[in-house]
């Protein structure tokens, strides 16, 4: 019954101008209005697959071959797995970017939450400040790491200049000459680039919390101090919580700073985890170990997205 | 009394002003240097300790930057314009097709897919990038603009079907039986009446993209080698790696001038529709 009166409609547009009733023709419209969802959703999820999962699951059965660019690919079950498990600069990669991310992210979290309450405000100049704050992040990770790249050149930029005033070296000192000094001049580039943006989340946050609740706390004769400590900071804790995710997981995939700023080096000790993949992949071309190794990433990082969806459901709750 | 209230008023209030002005110094100066050091002549460039504005304005950065590396940084502006837009248009083409499909015409099995598109947020394009450089090179789309481009369509695409199917779901059902009722087909009725309320999801998925295409460096670096079809950012590589090692840092920021600059006047202009979209995607 359907089917007749949907192929008798489908020639003829104007048919859909009838009202939809609840008995006849109201089905052909309900059944035309999922072929017709079906088809809106199909080219987006062609794309997807095509260029998403199709490399999805993809990367684990490059990671069981070896896979040179070019020539046969040659199955050979967990060995890069293996491989990777005693790879030196592998295990450095992954200590390198872990260590960057436990000393970024309480950077990036604290600030972000300072800037947020220092704008959290209503009128115009906070909104100023707000729009000024958030200017770094629509710059790129490239053209902040080159312009960081020259602030801090030795004898030229800008910030090595103030560095020798302040007493913290002087003119020759080479901020990209060792690991340590080198991942500080990097972490301040991103400090700069990416604190607008835990500002913009959290002030959200900040202004999702009911003012007649800080004001009661208020009233009741709780501090500045205090009300902050026991009523704004556990209110905002799923915003915590997100912004912890963004940052930890931007941190894990680190790369444009670290390729443009200190090229890896010194004696690759900058390099991180996805930089690993890339000279893997397609310095050395060793597309099959490359897949694995992006494999391992993405659990971690799957691990990660779990750990948000935890933590929020959790903050849900209580 | 009324000093000292007066005192505890205006305290506060001055130390955050100073507190605000102080970030402000921090934030900007990059991006005054950024643009100081680009329009100082050569010589001055080069000057040790660094003059803290330009002494004598001169455009001669810009003009070489013309003439900088294969062919050029105008043709590699065209490049980033090219995939950045292209991008753009592909994923605000998709997405609004998509977001109102999945807000609007349900069908069985809907949710799982809307949900499956979801969960692509979960995994970093980065690691799934060597696959995707085999995937290209057979389909003859390794080294190629357009190749580039439906890379970064897919990878902005989640994004922009979430925002849109949100827009599109905010919608009550009202307004669309009414323009059915009215006599629209499904069609017109998505394009001349829920459409035009879904504008502000649409520019966020815009720009959003826009913004991500103009800026991306690790897939642009890798899937692309020809210096020719070069997008700005990984051009900026080979501004650094010019001239026998002597590096020209007046290009240098010439070249980062004009990759920021014009992200930096987009937002200025719309940054109601980037915040708005960014906080609704965030709180997802």
């Amino acid at each position: 019954m359907t089917k007749t009166t949907s192929a008798a409609v489908t020639p003829s547009p104007p048919a859909l101008a009838a009202p939809p009733r609840p008995r006849g023709p109201g089905l052909s419209l309900r059944r035309r209005r999922q072929l017709m969802g079906v088809a809106m959703v199909s080219p987006a999820l062609a794309v997807v697959t095509v260029f998403f999962l199709v490399p999805l699951v993809m990367t684990f059965w490059m990671s069981l071959n070896d896979w040179p660019l070019l020539g046969e690919h040659r199955y050979v079950g967990l060995a890069n797995y293996r491989r990777a498990m005693h790879d030196v600069e592998w295990l450095h990669a992954i200590r390198f970017t872990l260590g960057y991310t436990a000393l970024i992210t309480p950077i990036l979290l604290l600030a972000g939450l300072g800037l947020a309450l220092l704008v959290h405000r209503r009128g115009r100049a906070a909104r100023t400040f707000q729009t000024i704050f958030f200017l770094p992040v629509v710059i790129g990770f490239a053209a902040a790491a080159f312009l960081w790249l020259y602030l801090a050149q030795p004898g030229l930029g800008p910030l090595s200049d103030l560095a020798v005033r302040l007493g913290l070296g002087n003119q020759d000192t080479n901020w990209f000459a060792t690991a340590t000094s080198g991942l500080l001049v990097v972490t301040a580039m991103v400090v700069w680039k990416v604190t607008g943006m835990q500002m913009l989340l959290l002030l959200s946050g900040l202004q999702s919390i009911p003012g007649e609740l800080v004001e009661a706390a208020r009233v009741d004769g709780a501090g500045r101090w205090k009300t902050f400590i026991h009523i704004t900071l556990p209110l905002l804790r799923p915003t915590l919580a997100l912004v912890l995710v963004f940052s930890v997981a931007g941190s894990l995939l680190a790369f444009d700073q670290f390729y443009i700023m200190t090229a890896g080096g010194p004696a690759n000790g900058t390099i991180t985890a996805v930089y690993q993949i890339y000279r893997t992949s397609f310095i050395n071309f060793e597309l099959g170990y490359g897949a694995a190794l992006s494999a391992m990433l993405m659990v971690a990082l799957a691990a990660v997205s779990a750990a948000q969806m935890l933590l929020l459901r959790n903050t849900d709750n209580s | 009394m009324r000093t000292i209230t007066d005192i505890r008023r205006t305290l506060p209030r001055a130390a955050r002003w100073t507190a605000c002005l102080c970030v402000c110094v921090i934030v900007l100066y990059p991006l005054y240097t950024m643009v100081s050091q680009s329009l100082k002549k050569p010589s001055e460039a080069t000057e040790n300790p660094p003059t803290l504005y330009p002494h004598g304005i001169s455009t001669d950065n810009y003009r070489a930057l013309g003439h900088t590396g294969q062919v050029g940084v105008w043709q590699h502006v065209g490049n980033s314009l090219m995939v950045a837009a292209g991008a753009t248009l592909l994923t605000v083409v998709l997405a609004t097709l998509a977001g109102y499909g999945f807000a609007r015409l349900r069908f069985r099995g809907s949710g799982v897919l809307f949900f499956l598109i979801l969960a692509t947020f979960m995994i970093p394009f980065q690691a799934i990038i060597t696959p995707l450089f085999s995937i290209l090179h057979s389909m003859g789309l390794s080294n190629s603009l357009p190749g580039l481009t439906l890379v970064y369509t897919t990878f902005q695409l989640p994004f922009g079907i979430f925002l849109m199917r949100n827009s599109f779901a905010a919608l009550p059902a009202s307004i669309e039986e009414a323009a059915l009722i009215d006599g629209c087909g499904l069609i017109r009725a998505m394009t001349r009446v829920l459409l035009p309320v879904a504008i502000p999801g649409l520019i966020s998925t815009a720009l959003f993209t826009f913004f991500a295409c103009w800026n991306e460096f690790f897939a642009a670096l890798i899937l692309v080698t020809d210096e020719a079809k070069f997008t700005l950012p990984v051009t900026l590589t080979v501004l650094a790696s010019n001239q026998l090692g002597t590096l020209n840092w007046g290009i240098m920021q010439a070249g980062v001038a004009v990759t920021a600059i014009p992200c930096i006047v987009l937002y200025l202009l719309l940054q109601r529709y980037y915040v708005a979209g960014l906080i609704a995607g965030a709180i997802k």
